[in-house]
């Protein structure tokens, strides 16, 4: 297998552009259908460049047994710009392929349906608009559609569902997303300005801003070369599990509300409100912004936030355990959660579902584990897997990874109070690899978050691609709701918690 | 049973009693308050540094419309720029988000400024619609706490509603998206007259981070009255439950 594409066991990694193997299409194509054939595998970027040749294709493949990432590029020419997809035989590239296809207008020859992903202010087409979105329709007198959004009657973000129903139940559903579209990678490949593209990055996507921002900041320090210290790999972990935790439970809070369980709701409600306060203790943001910087950070921990943050943490994850334990026993909770919502294995594994949305459908995957970043490399984290893939498996899993996430921030404080302290500031003033590709991979709580830079010849950024774990997992969220009564789509929707802004970018 | 009034025990009382001067940790980021000797080198490095182009470039003000909250600048000038922790930040002009140098009063809501229907009709009971056009999600989030167990709005008669026709206003979160353009446009021809508008967040103030994206278009925010300005990245729960007490006259 050696030989047609670099291969390599780091997590956040930089390699010469040059060093990427370039392949005709067909053998591109042929090698990603070698390599995505099995479960322990998958693709965690592939996208396209312009450039004065053509559009040069690049896809990293990352192994979760053998713990590598393995990367190779090809070219095509603009003209015709027709090759054939790869989507048949890996149906996780789908929206690879449409999003390749959005955005330069090359043409997958036999993809089952290129239809648009988001509508860049970017795009090739700008003839597509988010009102002519080619909805899938079923001419029928018996049927009826639903349509919701873009505006919800939540305090939530914007997004369009489609529900093709018979009487109660949904046959179908098509989410059309794009409505939170910023602009951010084109803002981040244009950016000179280093404290810019960090604030960004916290900004994609408000309920990750710590997971997005140690993306960021591993793929500069990879780029740049700039060397970083235990005791700040340590901090950026505690960081990432508290936001963890918060979502968890403030999504928890969200399911009991749902089924109307008010007690589940206002207790996990206030329970959330003690661990984003204690963010907020910790760096001035309930939601971590501002923590996480490249090369090191302005909010090193001190003695009296460690012991605030176990003590928090451990009252509050006895406290989850107390309602959650209330919660998942009573059985008109039950009744909305079990077997509703259902997505399975192989469903999982055919859109190529990350994150948590994978975890409950019984695949290990967990980016801690498998492509091990910051201190997680010292640490060992065995992904919580479940395997019914309903709304009930999706809420256990955060019972489950909340009081895993409890462990952690006490392990690896206890380690903190034992390591050096460097206390490094943050590092804007850099000078990145010239000629480069580089990627780097964070396991959020919704899944993984994988950031990738290509620079010039002047080791400026030229391209920037970021990829919420949303990107895939909507599609499981379109599947959970077939064959259920259009009611239970909001239990279902919640239980994912899936980003639109994240998604959109 | 038993187990539910453990838990509630457990739970106490969680609401925040006087919303005005609930104290926050001292980290928060409020109110910058700047010193009145900056020389011109400190403010060109000042001006360079900010990463959403709040600091002025001829005196050194910071406009907490486009502020990010990020305080690199007090990072930088520790003994000339510091953030206190002084939320109640939200008004109704926008000029007044702009902090001069030397200034260490607190910002008011401007009483003259108000409309005159907004008192009248909504002192008891100011129903909104919320409309996210390009919001991360994390003042979307701290809208909805504003009405949890902890803050509690609820209890002035404020609330968050599901439809546009329910509503007597809507809040504004996010740059404001060309895809999204045209539903905030909907939504808003369809709250009836009189309505409100309250921009929450600097990205909906300004553009924030977003200010010179193509993909965002500040059309409808240029072309319509503002009530309220809620700055913050998010606007914190109190910043905007005391800018809405504020607004409604709600001591």
């Amino acid at each position: 297998m050696t030989g047609n594409f670099t291969e390599i066991s780091e997590n956040p990694f930089v390699v010469k552009m040059d060093e990427v193997r370039e392949l005709s299409y067909d053998s591109f194509h042929d090698k990603i259908k070698e390599m995505l054939d099995g479960g322990s595998v998958h693709c965690v970027a592939y996208y396209g460049i312009e450039d004065s040749k053509g559009i040069r294709l690049i896809c990293s493949v990352a192994d979760d047994i053998r713990h590598n990432i393995c990367t190779l590029s090809t070219l095509v020419p603009k003209e015709p710009g027709i090759v054939k997809s790869l989507t048949t035989a890996c149906p996780p590239l789908h929206i690879y392929e449409r999003e390749i296809n959005e955005n330069f207008g090359i043409v997958f020859d036999d993809h089952p349906w290129l239809k648009p992903v988001r509508y860049p202010h970017d795009r090739k087409n700008k003839l597509a608009v988010m009102d002519n979105y080619p909805f899938y329709g079923i001419e029928s007198e018996e049927l009826h559609e639903v349509g919701v959004g873009p505006v919800h009657a939540g305090v939530i973000e914007p997004g369009h569902f489609r529900f093709i129903c018979n009487g109660e139940k949904v046959l179908h559903l098509e989410i059309q997303l794009g409505y939170q579209h910023r602009g951010v990678e084109k803002l981040l490949a244009e950016s000179s300005n280093s404290l810019k593209r960090a604030v960004i990055c916290e900004n994609i996507a408000g309920d990750s801003a710590v997971a997005h921002s140690i993306a960021h900041a591993q793929l500069i320090e990879s780029l740049g070369g700039i060397e970083t210290m235990p005791d700040l790999w340590i901090e950026r972990c505690i960081g990432l599990e508290l936001e963890r935790i918060a979502v968890h439970i403030g999504d928890t809070a969200a399911l009991c509300g749902d089924v109307a369980y008010q007690l589940g709701q206002v207790v996990c409600e206030a329970l959330r409100t003690e661990i984003i306060n204690t963010t907020q203790f910790w760096c001035g943001n309930r939601f971590g912004k501002g923590l996480v910087r490249p090369g090191g950070t302005n909010y090193s921990l001190s003695k009296e936030t460690a012991d605030k943050i176990i003590t928090v943490t451990d009252i509050v994850g006895k406290r989850f355990a107390e309602i959650t334990d209330r919660i998942y026993s009573l059985p008109s909770v039950l009744a909305r959660f079990e077997d509703i919502g259902q997505v399975t294995s192989e469903q999982a594994l055919t859109i190529g579902a990350v994150g948590m949305a994978a975890r409950t459908c019984g695949i290990s995957r967990d980016i801690r584990n498998s492509h091990p970043f910051q201190y997680y490399r010292q640490y060992d984290v065995s992904p919580v897997v479940l395997d019914s893939g309903d709304v009930l498996a999706r809420g256990m899993l955060r019972v489950r990874e909340v009081e895993q996430s409890v462990r952690i921030i006490r392990d690896l404080t206890d380690r903190w109070f034992k390591e050096k302290k460097y206390g490094r500031k943050p590092v804007y003033d850099y000078k990145l690899k010239p000629g480069s590709f580089s990627l780097s991979m964070v396991e959020g709580w919704r899944g993984e978050i994988c950031h990738s830079a290509v620079t010039d010849e002047n080791g400026s950024i030229v391209h920037y691609k970021v990829k919420d774990p949303s990107f895939h997992n909507w599609m499981a969220l379109a599947l959970a709701v077939r064959n259920q009564e259009i009611s239970d789509f909001p239990v279902c929707n919640k239980s994912f918690n899936l980003s639109y802004c994240g998604h959109d970018l | 049973m038993l187990k539910e009034i453990k838990i509630l025990k457990h739970h106490g009382k969680q609401y925040v009693k006087n919303l005005r001067n609930q104290p926050v940790s001292g980290l928060f980021r409020g109110r910058p308050e700047i010193s009145d000797n900056l020389t011109g080198h400190e403010i060109e490095n000042l001006f360079s540094l900010c990463p959403s182009g709040a600091i002025g470039s001829s005196d050194g003000s910071i406009d907490m419309g486009k502020c990010v909250f990020c305080r690199e600048c007090s990072f930088l000038l520790p003994d000339k720029i510091k953030f206190t922790s002084d939320f109640r930040i939200a008004v109704n002009r926008r000029e007044d988000l702009v902090i001069k140098p030397g200034v260490s009063s607190p910002v008011r809501i401007d009483e003259s400024g108000i409309r005159k229907e907004i008192r009248k009709i909504y002192r008891k009971s100011l129903k909104l619609r919320q409309v996210s056009a390009g919001g991360d999600n994390s003042c979307e989030m701290e809208l909805n706490a504003t009405g949890n167990v902890n803050f509690d709005f609820g209890r002035y008669g404020v609330e968050f509603v599901a439809s546009p026709r329910h509503a007597d206003g809507i809040v504004i979160t996010g740059p404001v998206t060309e895809n999204m353009a045209k539903a905030l446009q909907l939504t808003y021809e369809a709250v009836p007259e009189p309505k409100i508008i309250i921009l929450a967040g600097t990205d909906a103030i300004s553009g924030g981070m977003f200010s010179n994206s193509e993909a965002v278009s500040r059309k409808f925010i240029e072309e319509h009255h503002i009530d309220l300005f809620v700055p913050g990245n998010p606007a914190h729960p109190l910043t905007f439950i005391n800018g809405v007490m504020d607004l409604l006259g709600i001591r």
